[in-house]
């Protein structure tokens, strides 16, 4: 179930990307984070206890949003613009 | 002849687009390097895409300003150098390292200005790190700049302007709010009568949202204390003590936050020295009233070197611009700067105001219990920390985090360190500004490992 719940934007051009596998549509304009918590409730586990987690400062300062894309690549979710095609892996499953 | 090199201004917000007005007046060409898309930091932060509501509806009051903000700073299009979306990972020595796409640039610089803001200040309590909680700053950017709510009930927690200002921005937005939980006692607001005098718009501006929460329905409840968010894989509500009652409610999700902290990390590496500032409980990069730090040709502007607002961040980036072009030997305009440092002044006694207003939980450090975590990047709780200032008989905050890992993480100490030298005091005996503080190390903030050497490329 997702956390966030959109107010604006919510006509803007559909944006298609992948998360754990699973087909999800973003907006044009989202961040990542905003992207995957529009259709979960969480980024990532902790690799310490293996709980969820959701980010928190969505400023780019607490570091509790990165997430790891198809290519390899590791993102801070909050200040990644979603771009189409994206692979989003939140490790473990989180958000599924 | 060599050309000097040009003056380097960190922070695109408030007082970075000031200070860069100033020096592009002055005949100089700043270069900007800043880690958002567009100008304007966090209070006046930019939609990546219009979405259709107005600057009014994001903005509030404060819309003006924010325009202003943002046609100034586009209008110096072509008399600076700008890199949005770059971080300042290293400096010192008049050299800077930039992460920009992927890319590591050396740049020298000729005075530095450091307008790096502020985040959200935390004291951790139980559940904080639950997928749903998020800063009240945290809460605002979802709705200002994404158009989102971080759930459909939320409660706001916590002490400070922000916190009602954000809880009526949801309101507005139609999001149900499901209360307002302040830390702080309702007496303690007496001392905002003081505030009427020096800033009475603000003053009565945040009676309104106070006002205007209730008469919709939102509870505001006071003197909130051990306030604990509960949910086993996400937020399902909260709890919370007052007057010695145990009370809870239902919710999705919380914003919650205890007023700013300064962003301080580059300030230290440029070596300026600290000192440790009652109003903020933080220590702090010094500045005097002209914005320049201890090191020559190092200026702080804005809250990263203090917490004092937008409005005077605007005031100090200018001022610290004028400070640089004096230093430099070039022509100011020193009546302005004296206009500048009298505002400064009004508004800094306005900030000892809010501070009465919304005073600090100084007995957090003895309440918290030892399994809330302190530090969320590597999950070290209350009780780790207090055992290991017990076991290695650790008086100092460096030593703390070298035995127990707390502020060794992916953020820095930026949400646990302040928490963290609170246990430290409370456990020690001694006051706050006894027990030290976390020293910044490079990068400041994560850096992918992919991150190339400009140089190492041109030779590819």
């Amino acid at each position: 179930m997702q956390l966030f719940h959109r107010i604006a934007r919510q006509d803007h051009a559909p944006v298609p990307f992948t998360l754990d596998g699973r087909s999800c549509v973003g907006r044009e304009g989202d961040t990542l984070l905003t992207a995957i918590l529009n259709a979960a409730s969480a980024v990532r586990v902790s690799e310490f206890s293996g709980n969820p987690r959701a980010g928190f400062c969505q400023m780019g300062a607490c570091q509790d949003c990165w997430v790891t894309l198809g290519t390899g690549e590791r993102v801070r979710a909050c200040t990644t613009p979603l771009v189409a095609g994206m692979e989003i892996l939140t490790g473990k499953g989180a958000a599924s | 002849m060599t050309v000097r090199p040009q003056p380097l201004i960190v922070g695109a917000g408030p007082a970075g687009v000031r200070a860069a007005g100033a020096l592009v007046a002055a005949g100089l060409r700043p270069l900007v390097v800043d880690e958002a898309p567009a100008c304007g930091g966090q209070i006046y932060r930019q939609r990546l895409v219009d979405d259709g509501r107005s600057t009014r509806s994001l903005y509030g009051s404060e819309a003006p300003k924010a325009e202003r903000l943002h046609r100034d700073f586009a209008a110096f299009e072509g008399r600076i150098d700008y890199w949005p979306q770059a971080l300042v990972w290293s400096l010192g020595d008049g050299e800077a390292h930039v992460a920009l796409a992927g890319r590591n640039r050396k740049v020298a610089y000729d005075g530095l200005i450091l307008a790096t803001g502020a985040s959200d200040r935390v004291l951790p309590v139980p559940g904080w790190t639950l997928p749903g909680v998020f800063t009240l700053g945290g809460a605002q950017i979802a709705l200002k700049s994404q158009g989102c709510a971080i759930g459909s009930r939320v409660v706001f927690a916590g002490a400070g302007p922000l916190l009602y200002l954000v809880a009526w921005q949801y309101m507005k937005a139609g999001v149900n709010v499901a209360a307002v939980l302040d830390a702080t006692p309702l007496m303690a607001k007496r001392h905002l009568l003081r505030g009427l005098a020096l800033e009475p718009a603000i003053i009565l501006r945040g009676m309104r949202f106070a006002a205007e929460l209730r008469l919709r329905g939102v509870a505001i409840h006071y003197a909130v204390e051990d306030f604990a968010i509960v949910g086993e894989t996400r937020v399902t509500g909260v709890r919370w003590r007052q007057g010695g009652h145990e009370r809870s409610l239902v919710c999705d999700s919380v914003g919650y936050g205890l007023a700013l902290r300064s962003e301080t990390q580059l300030a230290d590496l440029a070596g300026c020295r600290f000192t440790f500032n009652e109003r903020d409980r933080a220590m702090l990069p010094e500045r005097d009233i002209s914005g320049r730090s201890s090191v020559v040709g190092v200026y702080l502007a804005g809250d990263g070197a203090g917490i004092a607002g937008a409005d005077a961040a605007e005031l100090a980036g200018e001022r610290a611009a004028l400070a640089l072009l004096e230093d430099r030997g070039l022509p100011y305009p020193p009546v302005r700067a004296l206009d500048l440092e009298r505002k400064l002044t009004r508004i800094s006694r306005f900030r000892d105001v809010l501070e009465a207003a919304f005073p600090y939980p100084a007995h957090w450090a003895k309440r918290v219990a030892d399994d809330t975590l302190i530090c969320r990047c590597e999950e070290v709780t209350a009780g780790t920390l207090r055992q290991s200032v017990r076991d290695f008989a650790v008086d100092e905050i460096n030593r703390l985090k070298a035995v127990s890992r707390i502020g060794m993480g992916r953020c820095q100490g930026r949400f646990c360190g302040a928490s963290a030298a609170e246990i430290l005091a409370a456990e020690t005996g001694r006051g706050i500004d006894a027990v030290g503080r976390l020293r910044a190390q490079p990068p400041v903030k994560p850096l992918p490992m992919t991150l190339a050497d400009e140089k190492q490329e041109a030779a590819q």
